[in-house]
């Protein structure tokens, strides 16, 4: 399947993934971060229960120097 | 309080107190490193930081502005700088709260002009209103039309935060008196945000009575950022202790001499 992350096409094996599976297969598991799944914020608590499918969008985002 | 008197002058926003009037901003830094030092120079407490897509390269492992500003020690504040519809606003400001912790203290600006940079009112009231629906703390930029500034301290803001100048130009304080109007009417803390240059820029600004100013470039864009760092902290102290004595008043020439007219050896 393919997914769009913070603008960037990636393919992945499986059909579906969960949002646990995608921080750990981008090692960002250390860093703060947000993660939106077509638009919608994920809770933390949900990370392990929801699937991320072919064609889904997501934002990954952190904080970074700003005025 | 009484206008006279240094104790308990603590700056309230949104029931949080803090010691520092100095806000800060942290972007435009050569690095971490030196972004730190200047903030600590500057005894600010609360920081603006910005909310962007995580760099997914090669280096994971590298430092984050967040090893170098403890969340614990700083009161971030999640802003959003780039945004120029209420919609992506209202989008990153509950990524940032996910992102936080549940921390619901933002600064909500809403550009209307990639020139100027100059804040879109509308859209910033529209987002405003929904964000303080959500539970959100809105502190909020804004132009310095004392209207609008009454508008949003109505519909719930926080904090109103009007510029003194355009965003990075370093131009100063140039229309005091519609700053001076602002302050007069509105009861939550006026922070000048945006356009002071340089340490005077920040004390006039404290001289007309604002409860605070924050700044970034001013600092950041300084030949010494950590020395500038030390400047705006006292400005900021300067201007604030001058407006809590209350200035004499002007005269064009005074038939006063501070020295005594008796005595004088003849």
């Amino acid at each position: 399947m393919k997914i769009v992350i913070n603008g960037i096409e990636k393919e992945f094996k499986k059909n579906k993934i969960t949002p646990q599976d995608l921080v750990n297969f981008l090692k960002i598991t250390g860093q703060r971060y947000a993660i939106e799944h077509n638009g919608e914020i994920i809770p933390r608590s949900d990370f392990s229960e929801r699937d991320i499918r072919d064609g889904d969008m997501l934002e990954i985002v952190g904080a970074v120097g700003g005025g | 309080m009484d206008k006279r008197d240094l104790k308990n002058d603590e700056l309230v926003i949104a029931g949080r107190i803090f010691n520092s009037r100095l806000l800060v901003g942290t972007g435009k830094y050569n690095d971490f490193k030196e972004t730190r030092s200047a903030i600590e120079k500057s005894g600010a407490e609360i920081v603006t930081v910005a909310i962007r897509r995580t760099n997914l390269g090669q280096n994971q492992q590298e430092p984050s502005l967040l090893d170098f500003l403890p969340p614990d020690k700083f009161t971030y504040l999640p802003n959003t700088a780039g945004c120029y519809s209420a919609d992506d606003a209202i989008r990153t400001l509950r990524l940032a709260r996910e992102l936080l912790g549940g921390h619901n203290l933002v600064k909500l600006e809403v550009l209307g002009d990639s020139d100027t940079l100059y804040p879109n009112v509308l859209e910033t009231i529209a987002a405003a209103k929904v964000l303080i629906k959500e539970g959100f703390d809105v502190m909020v930029y804004t132009s310095d039309d004392p209207i609008v500034a009454q508008q949003l301290e109505d519909i719930g803001c926080c904090a109103v935060m009007p510029l003194a100048s355009l965003i990075g130009s370093g131009m100063g304080i140039l229309n005091p008196h519609n700053l001076e109007i602002i302050i007069n009417k509105l009861t939550v803390p006026v922070i000048v945000d945006a356009g002071v240059g340089t340490a005077s820029d920040a004390a006039i600004a404290m001289e007309l009575g604002c409860d605070g100013v924050l700044m970034n470039t001013a600092i950041a864009a300084a030949g010494n950022p950590i020395l500038m760092a030390g400047a705006m902290r006292k400005g900021i102290e300067a201007g604030r202790e001058a407006f809590l004595a209350g200035r004499m008043n002007k005269k064009l020439y005074s038939a006063s001499p501070s020295s005594p007219t008796k005595g004088l050896i003849k």
